[in-house]
C-alpha cells in the first residue's frame, strides 16, 4: 500500500519509512507539517502516519485541513503526548488512530492494516466467515462447521473483531482498545488468557486452527491455506 | 444532638467569653455600690438611733419615768420615722407610738428588726423597722427604732435592677453574638466554598474579595496570590512533564526502532535475534515505567479533572471484573464479582479508575496462591461508594502499608516477581485525583484493599440491602 509519513524526528523517520518498505509498501515522507499537506492532497495514499507535533503546521491542524478538503484517507496520529485528552483531541480532529510513542513496530504495522481494510465500505455485513467459522451478527451466535458455539458476549465481541480483520495481524493492545474499550497497560497478559479460551471453544476439537498467535506481535484468525 | 453551627463559630464562643466576664464584673460592680450604701445607709440609721436612746437615757436619770415618757410622747409625735416604746418589765406599753410590744428579731450588734402596722389614713400597712431595746433601772424597757421600709424598697430596686439588668445583657449579648458569627460565618463560608470548589479541581477560581478592606480580604488576598503561585508551579509541572515526555520519548522511540530492525535482520532463532528480542523487551520494561511515571505526574499535575464525567463504578467493577476473571481462573483462584445495587455514581475518568482497579486486582491474583480467593466488590459506605479487592495470600505487614503506595517501592517479599514498583503508586495518584480515599487493611488472613470515593453531589443515597447481586466464578479444574 502506499503509506504518507509525516514525522519531524528524521532519525525515527528514515527507521520508519525503512521497516515500511521492508514491510513491502510505497512510502513517501515529509519532515514538516506545510509539505506533508501538499504531499497528501496531491497524490492517493491508503494511509497517513502524522506525527501530532510538527513544525510549521501543526499535526492536529494538517489533518483538519486534508478533511476540509474532503480528503478522507485514513490518519494514524503518532505522538509523543499520551494525555487522556490528547487521544480524544486527535480523534476528534480527524484522526482515526492514535498511537503513543514509543511504539512497537509490530503495532504500528497491524493497525495501518487495519486502518486501511477498514475503509472498504461494502454494505453492513450480517454475517462473516472465516473457513468452516461462521458469526451471525443480528442473531449473535456463532457456528463452526454447522455446530453452534457457545460464546459469552465479550467472546463474541473479541471473536467478531478478529474475523472482521481475518488475515491480518491484531495486536493485544489493539484488542484491549477495540473489544474492551480500555487505553492503559494491564499489566499482565490479561488479553493471552481470553484468547486462549476463546481458542478452545472454536479450534478445540477441529484439525486446522483458525485462531494463530503471531510472535511478538499478536493474534491472527485465518482459514488455513 | 448536634449544636447548631452558628453556635459553634469562634465569634460565638469569644463573645461568650466576653458577655461573661462582662456579666461578672458588673453584677460585682452594682453589688459593690448596693452593698456599699446599704452600709453608709444602716449605719446612718444606727447612729441616729444610739444618739437618741443615749439622749432618752439622759432623760431617765435626771427626770426619772415621767421625764422620759414626756419625752417619748413629745417625739411621737414629731417625728415620723421615729419609733418609741416605753414599756415595764411585764411589756406592757407606758408611752410610745406602738400599740404594743413587737416581735423582734435580734441582728448583730444588739440591734433588732421587726415589723408593725402604721396607719396612712384609712389603710393599714405592715412596714420595716430597725431599732434598739435597753433595759432601764427598775426593769423598764425602752425601743427606739427608724422605719427601714424605704430602705427595703431600695435594696429592691437594687435586685430588680441587678436582675433585669443581667437578663437583658445575657439577651442582648446571645444576640450580639449571634450576629456577629452569623457574620463571620458568611465571609469565611465564601472563602470555604470557593477552597472546596478550588479542591475539587478548578484551580483557576479565586475566593472573592469586598470592598471592605478588613481581615477577611486581607486573607482572601492572600489565599489569593497563594493560589497564583501554586497555579504557576502546577502549570510548569506540567510543562516540564510535558517535555521530559517528549524528550524521553523520541530517543527510546528510535532505539526501540533501531532494535527491532536490527531484529528483522537477523536469522529468526539465531543467538542475536534471541539478544535483540530481549533488548526491546527490556525497552518495553523502560518504556512502562516511564509511562507510568508520567501517568502518576500527569494524575497529580491534576489535568485530568477535564476529562472528568459522571461515571459508575458499577460499569468499572464489571469490565475490569470480567477483563480479569478468566486470568483468575486460569491460577485456580476462586474470583468473585460483588455489587451494591444503585450504589456508586462518581466524578471520574473511566480509563483511569478502570486501571487503578486493574492494578488492585492484577496485585491480587498475582500474589495470591492457588486456591485462594478474590473478592472484587462495590460496597455503599456512608461516606461514598468504594472499590474493594480482598483477598487471602500473604497480605502486607502493617509496618509496610503505608509505605507500598511511594514510588519503587517493593517490598522484600516480592523483590523477585515482575513489576515495575510502581502499580500500587498509580492506585495511590488515581485516587488522589478523586478525592478518594486508598487504604490496606487486614483481610484476616489476606489483604484488603479499599478504594472510597466521594459520592457524586445529586448521587444516590445509600441503599439499606448492601449486596444485592453476586457473581461468582470457580475455578475450571
Amino acid at each position: 500500500m502506499r503509506v504518507l509519513v509525516v514525522e519531524d524526528d528524521l532519525e525515527a523517520q528514515r527507521y520508519m519509512v525503512k521497516g515500511l518498505k521492508e514491510a513491502g509498501h510505497v512510502v513517501d515522507e515529509a519532515g514538516e507539517g506545510e509539505t506533508g499537506l501538499t504531499l497528501a492532497l496531491s497524490r492517493p495514499y491508503d494511509v497517513a502516519i502524522v506525527d501530532r507535533m510538527l513544525p510549521k503546521l501543526d499535526g492536529l491542524r494538517l489533518v483538519g485541513k486534508m478533511r476540509e478538503e474532503r480528503n478522507n484517507t485514513p490518519v494514524l496520529f503518532l505522538s509523543a503526548l499520551s494525555d487522556v485528552d490528547d487521544r480524544i483531541k486527535g480523534l476528534r480532529a480527524g484522526g482515526d488512530d492514535y498511537l503513543t510513542k514509543p511504539y512497537a513496530f509490530a503495532e504500528l504495522l497491524a493497525r495501518l492494516d487495519a486502518l486501511v481494510r477498514r475503509r472498504d465500505p461494502g454494505s453492513v455485513k450480517t454475517r462473516v466467515s472465516v473457513g468452516d467459522l461462521e458469526l451471525d451478527l443480528l442473531s449473535r451466535t456463532a457456528k463452526r462447521n454447522g455446530s453452534a458455539i457457545e460464546l459469552q458476549p465479550r467472546e463474541f465481541r473479541l471473536l467478531e473483531y478478529l474475523m472482521r480483520h481475518a488475515g491480518q495481524i491484531v495486536t493485544r493492545t489493539m484488542l484491549l482498545e477495540n473489544v474492551w474499550e480500555y487505553h492503559f497497560d494491564p499489566q499482565t497478559n490479561v488479553i493471552d488468557v481470553h484468547i486462549s479460551r476463546l481458542r478452545a471453544k472454536i479450534d478445540k476439537g477441529f484439525e486446522a486452527p483458525l485462531l494463530h498467535t503471531v510472535r511478538g506481535a499478536g493474534y491472527m484468525i485465518r482459514a488455513h491455506a | 444532638m448536634r449544636t447548631p453551627k452558628l453556635l459553634r463559630t469562634q465569634a460565638f464562643r469569644i463573645v461568650g467569653i466576653y458577655l461573661a466576664i462582662f456579666a461578672v464584673s458588673t453584677l460585682a460592680l452594682v453589688g459593690f455600690v448596693y452593698w456599699n450604701t446599704s452600709l453608709v445607709l444602716d449605719r446612718e440609721t444606727d447612729e441616729t438611733i444610739e444618739a437618741e436612746i443615749t439622749g432618752l437615757e439622759e432623760q431617765y436619770s435626771t427626770l426619772g419615768l415621767p421625764g422620759v415618757t414626756d419625752a417619748i410622747i413629745g417625739r411621737s409625735v414629731r417625728r415620723e420615722q421615729g419609733i418609741y416604746l416605753l414599756a415595764n418589765s411585764n411589756r406592757r406599753v407606758l408611752a410610745g407610738n406602738l400599740d404594743g410590744w413587737p416581735q423582734v428579731s435580734t441582728t448583730n450588734g444588739g440591734f433588732v428588726e421587726f415589723r408593725y402596722e402604721r396607719r396612712i389614713g384609712n389603710v393599714a400597712q405592715l412596714r420595716s423597722a430597725r431599732g434598739r431595746i435597753i433595759t432601764l433601772t427598775q426593769g423598764f424597757y425602752l425601743l427606739v427604732a427608724r422605719d427601714v421600709d424605704e430602705r427595703r424598697a431600695l435594696e429592691n430596686v437594687f435586685k430588680t435592677a441587678l436582675l433585669w439588668g443581667a437578663g437583658l445583657m445575657i439577651v442582648l449579648g446571645l444576640v450580639g453574638g449571634l450576629l456577629i458569627s452569623h457574620n463571620f460565618l458568611k465571609r469565611l463560608e465564601l472563602i470555604n466554598r470557593t477552597s472546596r470548589q478550588i479542591m475539587g479541581g478548578d484551580l483557576s477560581l479565586r475566593v472573592p474579595v469586598t470592598r471592605a478592606g478588613d481581615e477577611f480580604d486581607d486573607l482572601s488576598l492572600h489565599l489569593n496570590r497563594m493560589l497564583d503561585r501554586i497555579e504557576r508551579l502546577l502549570h510548569g509541572m506540567r510543562e516540564v512533564s510535558d517535555n521530559v515526555a517528549h524528550d524521553l520519548r523520541s530517543p527510546l522511540n528510535r532505539l526501540r526502532n533501531r532494535l527491532e530492525l536490527a531484529a528483522m535482520r537477523q536469522p529468526a532463532d539465531s543467538e542475536t535475534a534471541r539478544d535483540f528480542d530481549a533488548a526491546v523487551q527490556e525497552t518495553d520494561r523502560l518504556i512502562g515505567t516511564f509511562n507510568a511515571l508520567l501517568l502518576i505526574a500527569e494524575a497529580e499535575a491534576g489535568s485530568v479533572r477535564e476529562t472528568m464525567h459522571n461515571l459508575s463504578l458499577g460499569d468499572v467493577i464489571e469490565g475490569v471484573g470480567e477483563l480479569y476473571g478468566p486470568l483468575a481462573e486460569e491460577k485456580q483462584l476462586r474470583f468473585v464479582v460483588k455489587k451494591a445495587p444503585d450504589a456508586g455514581l462518581i466524578r471520574g475518568n473511566l480509563n483511569l479508575v478502570s486501571q487503578a482497579l486493574a492494578n488492585l486486582v492484577d496485585k491480587a491474583i498475582k500474589y495470591t496462591p492457588p486456591g485462594g480467593t478474590v473478592v472484587v466488590s462495590l460496597e455503599n459506605n456512608p461516606s461514598g461508594p468504594a472499590l474493594v479487592v480482598a483477598d487471602d495470600g500473604p497480605g502486607i505487614p502493617a509496618q509496610d502499608r503505608a509505605r507500598v503506595t511511594e514510588r519503587f517501592v517493593r517490598l522484600e517479599s516480592s523483590r523477585n516477581s515482575p513489576g515495575t514498583g510502581l502499580g500500587l503508586s498509580l492506585v495511590a495518584a488515581v485516587a488522589r485525583m478523586h478525592d478518594a480515599e486508598l487504604s490496606f487493611d487486614d483481610n484476616q488472613p489476606g489483604l484488603r484493599a479499599t478504594l472510597n470515593f466521594k459520592r457524586a453531589a445529586e448521587g444516590p443515597r445509600p441503599a439499606k440491602v448492601a449486596l444485592a447481586r453476586e457473581v461468582v466464578s470457580e475455578p475450571v479444574h
